[in-house]
């Protein structure tokens, strides 16, 4: 029996669809062993279509993009109870995404620098979308804009994780092939992924490291037989889950952590933060800061990715 | 199965009880999650209060305990071995602390009693999530390295061999004997150093437990207690000592010198042969002569043009070619003894030493007093004439903010011993410029009085200056010492003759090195750090590394000869047991999460974690890692976890803390 | 009620600890906002633990080791100021000022230096005024549309209402 699927996504670039896409001919693959039901990004369904369904009556809803207004809330909600399996796909489903970065500012400086100060507005009688606009014959509404990004996880429970930004196409297929062969591992688990760190894939050479400098990408042009992080790139591959083949690692670029870290790691920035001092070259107060002071945007380095999933989620307000 | 947690909260008669409530405490405590008793009693560590516990968990009631009573570093152990005599893992006890930082420290009784909660709320969800662990024994090589040959590592070297152990005696110069064996006198009793020293030496030389390395340095260490490897490197003596019969022929015709041709009788003191072929001083052991390449003709000389002491050995025992040689061997423990260091006064620009003649230091003076140096006892000016007038100079780098905090503790009385030998031996003025006399020892009080009545002048005030610019014609060709006289409230100037720099004791300048060698650490003020400052004396964090005499503190010598017996005894309780326990909370890989990154590799203070190459993932060698948790903090992937201190148990302390908001 | 700040303090067993022990045996009277939690090193306290002290309601976080130098794991120490001063760089974009996250050394002979500084800090704190994470992050999130799905669709699907 072919098994009932939908997609979804909520807050985020559509890069997850297209993964889901870029598995190529595998896709018919997928499309013998599963129906589509929902998809908004590629076939037309509307949400009461899903509202039809009885609960539970599809094997598998995949959520891509992180909750970042109301709408994306009440579909995740609609689907988690629609859904036998829910899984959180990519990113900003799994750990809260690039957009997550969106915690560090309220939700007014993120308004103000959207709707009136960005250099690209020209919005003279500064205007701001409003959640309801009785304009017209009838009222119209917007899904609220929230304070703060949400991973998947924080507003219902999720069975699995993809993560990835966007997840292998590959990875893909082989975490779906775990749903039609029965095969799924505990709940809760990350799949279409490795189990150690993105060091165990990456095929440079790695050595004891004390690191004296930090430099950014555009500074080096660096040595593609060594260790980034050797050579003062702000490599977040020793903190990041394994699974993507080491995708910018081959291209000479550090990894930036879009996996998201190892069970049992709590807070991927504060833990890369704890590893990359030990290795620090100076002693002193003066000279750790010098060197510290070298990293371009420590906090959005750290938590490019895992702002949403870290401990504290967001800037305090 | 539930876990059930036992509570025990300590009155410790009222030093607990009369701050904290303890009802109220009791009450809160049931209230926890997973409790299922609580007890409180006046003194938990009593027998009575042991047997509580250990009954509770025989009867099976509970399977974690949780002890609010004094602080861990207390009684962790009395709980741990009660709760093990239950028939419990010893490591599912934990304890809140709410004696000495929370009922002992703070005024407002109910601030304490909720203080007291949150401590024990953090106890019992640590309890909860904590995991029994084994012990670890490790077999103990009976042998032990003592390193430095001086007074220390000579007691504590015959203590053992003495007790049937092999020793391995490692001395960096050509001769063990040390600073003691430079002394005429020995404070206060006066018996003199060579004649109690000498037959140490001699009995070491000759015990057949003991393999003696002088001329030689601790290059490496490796291992761990009971199987350390130990590398020495014997550097080249240029002569054979199994050919050498130390007759001294060959420094009698040697043409050379180590002291300046031309020097004054201060820059020429000597214990033994100034000649660059020689022993350091007659009763040297072992008896065998060492060539000093750096002022030797031969070694200077391209041509090799001299070659005497090669032609006046009869049997044949100079060797130029020799090389250093590297040895390598297994012990069970290490006895540090390196001693220490006479501070280099010539940092005080304002004392002029190594400016100004006849200024000189502590050491060279007792050098001069020796009978078999090169002044043959006698005490002399650089000019060779007899002083009229020393002043002795004390703390000379000692209780001084810019130099060293510390009191060096012998320098008063060396300083007493000085003043007696000068009257005994001339009739000179002696002068003794102290800030307060520090006669703490047996016998040294009664030195003191004794030397009150022996016409020295004692004046109260650290010395500003020692100059030779005169102010007035008393002071012409004399040194002129500059202090305030704090009895009398003035600042005086009184010419001398000779000053004497009663300079401190400093860590020895390879200490650090050969602290890092061993895995034992140095504090601020330079000497090695204990394990603790009044119960362990002489052992240290590292287990199986013991310390002994002034390269822990400032020592005299009846303190060094106690800590060095201190240490051997520590040490042959260890070699008895033959086997050791080793720490149990370690750290550890899940080698299925490591992905080889090596970040953790430089971390290990013990070097014990390592990479496997073969499998692609580091290692932590459990015999080496001493559970600081460094590595842990430091694994980016999660894969090392610290036992008994781990993530989770620290997250469910946190927690516990805030749970009674 | 005036406000009294809770404050976590992290402390190695060798000197911190030890030192915080000695002011008890001294009976040097501080202030009772601090609770401590042990660790056998300094090294071994992690950024991960300051923040989740954090999150859980301190309004400061003290961390304490061996002077350098003094480290009794040799240098332990040395990672716990590096990640401190690392630490601090990335707090202000939490919205948590970096006062409230303290590292200081202690001896085990300086109960009375433990003491000055546990009245010092919290004082600070004080004037720093309640952090409240926690309640800061529930307050932002009930402004958040909360659904609750089943009334929401039986009156008729209208979320935004909810």
């Amino acid at each position: 029996m072919k098994l009932k699927a939908g997609i979804y996504w909520g807050a985020g670039c559509g890069g997850c669809d297209v993964a889901v896409l870029d598995v190529h001919e595998k896709i018919l693959v997928v499309a013998e062993k599963m129906d589509l039901l929902f998809w908004p990004i590629a076939l037309d369904f509307k949400y009461k279509d899903v509202e039809a369904m009885d609960d539970g009556y599809l094997d598998i809803a995949m959520f891509n993009g992180g909750i970042r207004n109301s709408e994306n809330e009440e579909i995740a909600k609609l689907l988690r109870k629609k859904s036998k399996t829910m899984v959180a796909l990519g990113s900003c489903a799994h750990i809260g995404g690039l957009i997550s970065m969106a915690n560090f500012h309220t939700k007014e400086t993120i308004m103000s620098r959207v709707y009136l100060e960005s250099e690209s507005t020209d919005n003279p009688d500064s205007v701001l979308p409003l959640e309801k606009w009785n304009g017209g014959k009838e009222e119209l509404e917007l899904p609220r804009f929230h304070q703060m990004v949400k991973t998947l996880d924080q507003v219902v429970d999720v069975d699995y994780y993809i993560p990835g930004c966007p997840p292998v196409p590959d990875q893909i297929v082989s975490a779906l092939s775990q749903v039609w062969e029965g095969t799924l591992p505990e709940k809760g688990s990350v799949i279409g992924a490795g189990t150690r760190t993105l060091c165990d894939e990456c095929p440079r050479i790695k050595e004891e490291k004390t690191i004296t400098s930090f430099k950014r990408t555009v500074e080096i042009i660096p040595d593609s037989e060594k260790c980034l992080l050797e050579q003062g790139l702000l490599c977040l591959g020793p903190v990041t889950r394994e699974g993507c083949g080491a995708r910018c690692i081959n291209s000479n670029v550090p990894c930036r952590g879009c996996y998201g870290p190892l069970e049992g790691v709590h807070d991927q920035g504060a833990k890369m933060l704890s590893a990359l001092a030990s290795v620090l070259e100076p002693k002193e107060e003066k000279e750790i800061d010098e060197l510290i002071g070298q990293i371009a945007d420590p906090l959005r380095t750290f938590y490019r990715f895992s702002a949403a999933a870290s401990i504290l989620r967001r800037k305090k307000v | 199965m539930a876990v059930r947690i036992g509570v025990y909260i300590c009155h410790c008669g009222t030093n607990i009880a009369g701050k904290v409530d303890i009802a109220k405490v009791v009450e809160f405590a049931k209230g926890l999650e997973n409790v299922s008793l609580v007890k409180d009693y006046k003194f938990m560590c009593s027998d009575p209060g042991q047997a509580l516990l250990q009954k509770d968990v025989e009867d099976g009631l509970i399977d974690r305990v949780v002890v609010a009573s004094c602080s861990p570093l207390m009684h962790e152990n009395t709980f741990r071995k009660a709760t093990e005599r239950g028939g419990l893992n010893p490591y599912l006890f934990t304890m809140a602390n709410i004696r000495e930082q929370c009922s002992w420290v703070h005024i407002d009784s109910g601030q304490t009693t909720d203080k007291a909660k949150d401590l024990i709320a953090a106890a019992v969800r640590r309890a909860f999530l904590l995991e029994p662990l084994t012990k670890r024994e490790v077999p103990i090589n009976p042998r032990t390295v003592v390193i430095g040959g001086g007074i220390a590592g000579i007691q504590a070297a015959l203590d053992l061999a003495e007790a049937g152990k092999k020793v391995v005696l490692v001395e960096r110069e050509p001769s063990i004997g040390g600073h003691m064996s430079k002394f005429d006198k020995t404070f206060p009793t006066l018996d003199c150093s060579a004649c109690i020293l000498t037959p140490r030496m001699v009995s070491v030389g000759q015990h057949a437990n003991i393999e003696l390395m002088t001329y030689s340095e601790v290059e490496e260490v490796s291992g761990f207690v009971g199987n350390f490897n130990i590398r020495v490197r014997k550097k080249a003596r240029y002569v054979d000592s199994e050919l050498c019969n130390g007759c001294g022929a060959c420094w009698e015709k040697c043409p050379g010198t180590r002291v300046p041709r031309k020097g004054n009788v201060h820059e020429k003191l000597s214990l033994g042969p100034t000649t660059p072929i020689y022993m350091p001083f007659m009763q040297a052991v072992p008896a065998i002569p060492v060539i000093d390449t750096e002022t030797c003709l031969y070694f200077k000389d391209d041509k090799h043009a001299c070659g005497l002491c090669a032609k006046e050995c009869e049997r044949g025992a100079i060797d130029y070619e020799m090389k250093d040689e590297i040895v390598e061997f297994e012990v069970g423990n290490i006895i540090i003894a390196t001693g220490f260091q006479t501070f280099d006064p010539s940092v005080i620009k304002r004392y002029g030493y190594g400016e100004i003649e006849n200024v000189m230091t502590a050491l060279e003076f007792e050098i001069m007093n020796c009978a078999s140096g090169s002044t043959g006892g006698k005490i002399l000016k650089a000019d060779g004439g007899v002083p009229g007038s020393i002043g002795i100079i004390h703390c000379v780098g000692s209780r001084d903010k810019h130099y060293h905090d510390y009191c060096s503790r012998v320098c008063c009385m060396y300083s007493l011993k000085y003043s007696h030998l000068i009257k005994e031996k001339t009739d000179a003025e002696v002068y003794e410029f102290y800030i307060d006399m520090r006669c703490f020892g047996k016998g040294y009080e009664e030195f003191y009085d004794r030397l009150l009545t022996e016409d020295v002048r004692f004046v109260r005030g650290k010395v500003a200056e020692v100059t030779d610019v005169p102010t007035c014609k008393a002071e012409e060709g004399k040194l002129i010492v500059k202090v305030e006289d704090t009895l009398i409230g003035n600042v005086r100037r009184i010419p001398l003759d000779m000053v004497i720099l009663s300079t401190g004791l400093e860590g020895h300048a390879t200490l650090r090195e050969i602290a890092k060698k061993c895995s034992v650490s140095v504090g601020q003020d330079g000497f090695l750090i204990e394990k603790h400052p009044k119960l362990g004396p002489v052992s240290t964090a590292t287990d199986g590394v013991f310390i002994a005499g002034a390269c822990q503190s400032p020592k005299d010598i009846p303190d060094t000869v106690a800590q060095a017996s201190a240490a051997s005894s520590a040490v042959l309780s260890m070699i008895t047991r033959e086997k050791i326990e080793i720490e149990s909370a370690t750290a550890e890989v899940d080698e299925d999460k490591c992905s080889g990154c090596k970040l953790c590799n430089t971390l290990c203070p013990y070097l014990a974690v390592k990479f496997d190459e073969e499998k692609g993932v580091s290692v932590v060698n459990q015999a080496l890692c001493k559970g600081c948790g460094t590595c842990v903090a430091g694994c980016p992937s999660g894969a090392i976890s610290a036992k008994h201190f781990e993530d989770r148990q620290i997250f469910a302390e946190i927690e516990g803390i805030f749970s009674g908001l | 009620m005036s406000f009294e700040p809770k404050i976590v303090g992290f402390l190695c067993n060798w000197c911190s600890y030890t030192g915080a022990d000695l002011a008890g045996t001294a009976r040097i009277k501080y202030s009772p906002n601090l609770r401590s939690i042990r660790v056998m090193c300094s090294g071994r306290i992690e950024p991960t633990f300051i923040l989740k002290a954090l999150y859980e309601g301190a309004d400061g976080v003290l961390i304490a080791g061996c002077h350098p130098g003094d480290c009794h794991y040799q240098e332990g120490n040395y990672k716990a100021l590096r990640r401190h001063r690392m630490l601090r760089m990335i707090l202000p974009g939490f919205g948590i000022e970096p006062e409230r996250v303290r590292l200081e050394w202690v001896a085990a002979s300086e109960g009375e230096r433990f003491a000055t500084i546990v009245d010092e800090f919290t004082e600070e704190i004080r004037s720093l005024g309640p952090l409240k994470v926690r309640d800061s992050l529930e307050m932002v999130l009930s402004e958040d549309v909360i659904l609750n799905l089943d009334t929401a669709m039986e009156e008729g699907g209208d979320a935004n209402e909810a």
